[in-house]
Order: C-alpha cells, then sequence, then structure tokens
C-alpha cells in the first residue's frame, strides 16, 4: 500500500517544494536588499499584467515544453538527459540549414521541413549517448554534459567558419527567407479582429507544443513502445525478462527526447530570432530539468511548469529593467526549484509521509 | 618552434592546469566514496567569488582563501545533505548547485560591488605572488635544464605547488591509510562497511568536505593566482573539464596528474595559436576547446581501455532495517 495517497504526491510535494524555493528565494532578495513584495508585484505585472507581457511569457513557455518534455521523456526510461542545451542547439543548425536551403515560397512548407531538421538533428546529437550508454554503459549524464560543450564549439565553429554572409561580424547566419516567417499569434489575432501580444514573438510553435504535450502523453500511457519505455524505467531486468531490450528502448526514448529538444529550434530560431545566433538556447535545454522534474515528468506538469518558468523568465527580465535586482535571481530560483524538487524530494516527503500514516493510523483505530 | 616558446607554453600549461588538478581530486575523492559530483563547476565558483570579494575587502589572499574554501564548503554541505542525509539524486542535486552558484555569485557580487557580478580587480597585496625558487635567477644561464627550473617550475603562486603537492598526498591518503581504504571501499560496496561497524555518512561526509575544500583551493587560485579578481562565470566549464579528466584519469591520483596537464596543455595551445596551422590542415580553436570532451568521450565509449567508475557511485547507501 502506498505510504500517500496519489494527490498528495502529485499535487501536494511538488506545491511544498515550490513554496520552500519561493520562500528562499524571498530570503535572498531581503539579503540583497529588496522587497520581496515589490519584486513579486514587479514580476505578475510584467509577465501577466498585459497581452505584450503574455506574448513573451508564452514565447518562453514554449522553449521551455519542449526541453521539459525531452527531458521528462528520458526520465520515464530512467536516464537523465542532462544534453537538451546541445540538442537544442543542433536542432537550430537543423532549422538553419533548411530554411537557408530553399527559397521557401510560404511557412506552411518550410515549417514541416524545419520541424524535421530539428527534430533530426536535435535527435543525433542524442543518439551517440544513447548509443554508448546502452552499448558501452558510458554514463549518459557524463556523456551529455561533454556533447553540450562539443555542441557549443562545433555551433561557434560553423558560424563563424561556414555560415556567417561574407563581408559581416557577427557571428550569425543570414537572415531566412521571406517565405520561412511563421505567423506570430499577434498576426493571428489581429486577423480574427483581435489586438493582442503587439510585437512579441509567441508564434504557431505555441501550438505545436501543446499538441506536442498531448503527443507525448499518448506516447508514454497509450501506446506499446510508452509501456516498454515505462517498464526499462521502472526495472531493467524486468523489463529484459518480458522481452524488451533495453539497448533499443535506451537509443530509441534518447532519440525522442533529443527530438524533442531540437524542437524548440523552431520556435527560438525560425519563430523568433528568423537567422541562427550563437548560444541561441540560452539555458532553456537546463531549465528543461528544472521544468521536468517539477512536472513530475508527467506532459501536463510540464506543460504548467513551463508556464511558471515562462512567467519566472519574462518576470524576471523586467524585473532587472525596473529594480536593481539582476536578471541572475531566475537562476537561483531555478537552481532552488531543482534543489527542493528534484534533489531534496525526500526532505518534504519523508515528514509528509509520516503524517498521513499517522492520519491513517487514527482512522483504522 | 623554438625552446623558449615551448617553455612559455608548458608555463602556461602548469598554471592553467592547476585548478582543473585541484578540482580533479576534488571530484577523485568525492566519487571513491560513492558520492558523484557535477557540482564541481558551482563550488569553484563559489569559491572564486568569496575569495576575490574577501582578498578585496581585507587585501589579503589568506583570507580569501578561506573564504573560498569556506564558499565551496557550504555548497558542499547542500550536496551531502541532499545526497547522503536525504538519500536523494546527487546528478540532481549537482546541477542544483552549479545553477546556485552561478545565480549567487551574479546576484551577490551586485548588491556588494555594483559592477554587473564582477569584483573589482585585485592589487597584488589582495593576489598570491609569484614564489621564486631559491637561485632561480642564478641558474637560468645554465644550458636546458637552466630556463626549465627558473621559468617553467619556479614562479608560480603557492597554490600551484600545493597542487602538485595534493597528488601524492592524495595517493598516500587513498592507498596507505585507514581512512583511505573506507573510503574506496565505501565507494565498491558501502554495505560491508557498515557491516564492519564504520559509519557510511560519516566517511560520506568527510570525503564530502574534503571535495569542498579542494574546490576551493580551485576557485581561489582562479580568482586569486591566476586571474586578478572575479568575474561573472569566470569558471567557464572547467569544472566539468576536470570531471572529464577525473573519467579519463579512471579515478587515479597520478593519472589525474596527467590527465589534466593535458587538459592544460590543450587549452595553451588553443590560447597560444588560435588556429592551429599544421601545413596540410588548419585546426581551428574551437576544435582545440572541444578537445578534452571528445577525448573523454572516447575513453568513456571504451575504446581506449575502459574508464569504470566506482561501483556505488550515484547510489544513496539505505541502511536495512
Amino acid at each position: 500500500m502506498d505510504k500517500m495517497p496519489k494527490w498528495a504526491d502529485v499535487i501536494l510535494t511538488p506545491l511544498i517544494s515550490l513554496i520552500l524555493a519561493m520562500a528562499i528565494s524571498a530570503i535572498v532578495i531581503l539579503a540583497i536588499g529588496e522587497s520581496p513584495w515589490l519584486a513579486l508585484k514587479t514580476m505578475i505585472d510584467g509577465a501577466l499584467g498585459s497581452s505584450y507581457g503574455w506574448g513573451y511569457t508564452l514565447y518562453y513557455t514554449t522553449n521551455f515544453i519542449f526541453t521539459g518534455l525531452a527531458v521528462a521523456v528520458a526520465y520515464h526510461a530512467s536516464l537523465f538527459n542532462i544534453g537538451g542545451e546541445g540538442q537544442a542547439m543542433l536542432g537550430g543548425l537543423g532549422v538553419a540549414l533548411i530554411a537557408l536551403a530553399l527559397p521557401w515560397p510560404h511557412w506552411s512548407l518550410a515549417l514541416p521541413a524545419a520541424m524535421v531538421g530539428a527534430a533530426l538533428f536535435g535527435a543525433a546529437w542524442a543518439l551517440i549517448p544513447a548509443w554508448l550508454q546502452a552499448r558501452r554503459g558510458s554514463h549518459i549524464v557524463i556523456t551529455t554534459i561533454m556533447f553540450n560543450f562539443i555542441a557549443a564549439a562545433l555551433l561557434n565553429y560553423m558560424l563563424v567558419n561556414i555560415l556567417k554572409p561574407a563581408g559581416t561580424q557577427d557571428p550569425a547566419s543570414a537572415n531566412f527567407p521571406e517565405g520561412a516567417h511563421l505567423p506570430q499569434l499577434t498576426e493571428m489575432a489581429a486577423a480574427l479582429g483581435i489586438e493582442w501580444g503587439k510585437n512579441t514573438p509567441v508564434n504557431i510553435t505555441f501550438i505545436i507544443a501543446l499538441i506536442a504535450c498531448i503527443l507525448v502523453w499518448l506516447l508514454i500511457w497509450r501506446t506499446r513502445l510508452g509501456y516498454e519505455i515505462r517498464a526499462l524505467g521502472r526495472s531493467e531486468p524486468a523489463a529484459l525478462y518480458a522481452g524488451i531490450s533495453p539497448v533499443r528502448i535506451t537509443v530509441i526514448a534518447m532519440l525522442i527526447s533529443g527530438g524533442l529538444a531540437g524542437l524548440m529550434a523552431i520556435n527560438n530560431v525560425m519563430g523568433e530570432a528568423e537567422r541562427l545566433v550563437l548560444n541561441a538556447v540560452e539555458g532553456a535545454g537546463f531549465i528543461g530539468i528544472a521544468v521536468a522534474l517539477m512536472g513530475r515528468n508527467h506532459p501536463f506538469g510540464v506543460f504548467l511548469a513551463a508556464l511558471l518558468f515562462g512567467f519566472l523568465y519574462q518576470g524576471g527580465g523586467e524585473l532587472a529593467l525596473w529594480t536593481s535586482i539582476p536578471r541572475e535571481l531566475i537562476v537561483v530560483i531555478q537552481a532552488l526549484v531543482i534543489l527542493f524538487t528534484g534533489a531534496l524530494d525526500n526532505m518534504v516527503r519523508m515528514p509528509l509521509e509520516r503524517i498521513f500514516l499517522a492520519l491513517r493510523g487514527k482512522g483504522h483505530a | 618552434m623554438d625552446f623558449a616558446t615551448i617553455i612559455q607554453i608548458l608555463d602556461s600549461a602548469v598554471r592553467l592546469m592547476t585548478p582543473l588538478l585541484l578540482a580533479c581530486l576534488a571530484g577523485l575523492y568525492s566519487e571513491r566514496s560513492g558520492v558523484f559530483d557535477i557540482g564541481l563547476e558551482g563550488k569553484m565558483l563559489m569559491a572564486a567569488f568569496t575569495a576575490a570579494s574577501v582578498a578585496y575587502a581585507t587585501g589579503s589572499p589568506w583570507l580569501g582563501l578561506l573564504a573560498g574554501i569556506g564558499g565551496s564548503m557550504a555548497l558542499a554541505l547542500i550536496h551531502g545533505l541532499a545526497s547522503i542525509t536525504f538519500m536523494g539524486n546527487q546528478l540532481i542535486s549537482g546541477v542544483a548547485i552549479n545553477f546556485l552558484a552561478s545565480g549567487m555569485t551574479v546576484l551577490l557580487g551586485q548588491r556588494i560591488f555594483g559592477l554587473g557580478g564582477r569584483t573589482p580587480s585585485l592589487t597584488d597585496g589582495g593576489r598570491f605572488g609569484e614564489i621564486i625558487l631559491p637561485f632561480a635567477d642564478a641558474l637560468r644561464d645554465v644550458p636546458v635544464l637552466g630556463p626549465v627550473y627558473a621559468d617553467l617550475i619556479s614562479g608560480h603562486s603557492i597554490l600551484v605547488y600545493v597542487a602538485f603537492l595534493c597528488v601524492p598526498l592524495t595517493w598516500w591518503v587513498l592507498f596507505r591509510t585507514r581512512f583511505g581504504l573506507r573510503l574506496r571501499a565505501v565507494g565498491e560496496n558501502p554495505a560491508s562497511v557498515d557491516t564492519a561497524g564504520v559509519s557510511v555518512t560519516r566517511l560520506r561526509y568527510a570525503s564530502i568536505a574534503i571535495c569542498g575544500l579542494l574546490c576551493g583551493l580551485a576557485g581561489a587560485y582562479l580568482a586569486t593566482g591566476l586571474s586578478a579578481g572575479f568575474v561573472k562565470e569566470m569558471t567557464a566549464g572547467r569544472g566539468f573539464i576536470a570531471l572529464a579528466a577525473l573519467i579519463f584519469a579512471k579515478w587515479r591520483p597520478w593519472s589525474a596528474l596527467f590527465a589534466t596537464f593535458l587538459f592544460g596543455l590543450l587549452e595553451a595551445i588553443a590560447n597560444r595559436y588560435p588556429n592551429l596551422d599544421l601545413g596540410v590542415i588548419t585546426i581551428p580553436s574551437m576544435f582545440m576547446n572541444a578537445l578534452p570532451y571528445i577525448l573523454t568521450v572516447i575513453i568513456l565509449a571504451g575504446f581506449v581501455g575502459r574508464a569504470i567508475p566506482p561501483r556505488a557511485g550515484g547510489e544513496p547507501y539505505v541502511k536495512e532495517r
């Protein structure tokens, strides 16, 4: 019998962890001589107080949904993919190569092609660590960390030596053709006669991200492959006994994970910058870890956590603009969320379990 | 390439390998006791910040060093709490510690100094000076060995020599003392150590404290030896290169010396020749920067000798009841 009811496990523990993380963040803000209340108000105003704020919040949310789903899928196979950052970088390279390869006539053609490029490049970057884990037993955490650095070097090389148009100084690719411009939500709202989110980068990728959440849910809980992934994640010997090949499932789970991380590039490279720049990912790959942990590796949880981090990201930018609190506050909050929901999980869970056991004991007596 | 240039590159390699070596040995203690540590980077960064801040405020690099060790130890304690006491995921804890250091250093730096996360530059009094070994100047004119002694071996800050001394010391502690035997045992088979009546928890906390201490030295060296002050993200992935070196060295102290020297040398060469022209092909600096990571992946793949981590690494020890 479980020690805790399911709702407590799914909702209560992450909520308490989040409250702890926020409380410590408030103490940090106090320690640097600012008001946590004012900071929170500035963040809410800046991120949720206007359609402009929402536009940016949802743009960041889109990034984090993809990287969060990437971490979550791998986690179900009990693989810890820290390589989302590198996989998303490579995804950006895939998008750029495809967007620049043809004079795309219309986005409806460019988008599917770029999605294939993004997913393929991201998946390819996850393939080697996956294969090494499955076949040679090299720890996937270490190899994906190494691959993040290799990706950064590769991207730097590609941008400086190959993709940079002649005569420019900026290590960035040429601008994508007009036809590769993705519809912004602003434009879509305007077509319906609504004025919403002017000058914000949120685009059609947000809708694709929502679809990705549903597809990942279907994959994990409604398909044979998802079952095999979860079985492997729970117990490798049991999976082996059930005729599931650990090598095959490890590689497939990582390919899906890498592909999802790569797909993030549709949002930031094709949807926003419309060219490939250095450090386009801006740490979103790492935030995916916090998002997946917070969201308990469930697509709906990932969506909520991504929204939370989207809010923190946009709010943090506003904070840096209007107060003397640097943007890096968000990094601290992110660290605390990872710490409490991931590493110190038992610190919250153990006392809770004790409380529930005590309550249950009373009920029986 | 003449002899003087080679000496210069080697000298630069020695300076660059020092933080790697200290961090690598730090990771060695932790991982040998069965606690994975991908938070070396964060601990170094925090140490660099606290060391630079205190060295600036007091004008003493020694007080800075103490502060550096303190900053690093605080994070090590969090790692211990998460991975030993609360039996959490050690990798996730390491990730959190890296972000915590990355954010807190800028937040505190901006609050205290208002320079966008930098500390003010340290003057000579706040830094570790170069130690000129005896007779260095007198022996400089001796062919070959003279420059090696005067320019390569002599003239580093004290922490460089400390780092090198830590290698035999670590070897001795791990392989010649009872503590070392237990530490290695607890990383391979904690249950047996527990059965023998030795506390797994206490041993792992001890090794994590040593890890914090050495990361503190590494960070302090970065901020008060190698450079003059702290800048945002100044570790720049060195903690991960140290981790790579640890795997490359297969968790052994002497091999750690060679691995970190190799990686330090690569960095020194990349710094000196941004685009290395080998006649046939030109190697871009990005490749040189990525080489430690690529080499580590190859080692991990087991194509050049297999790297097998301590068996109980990453597993929290649950005492049976």
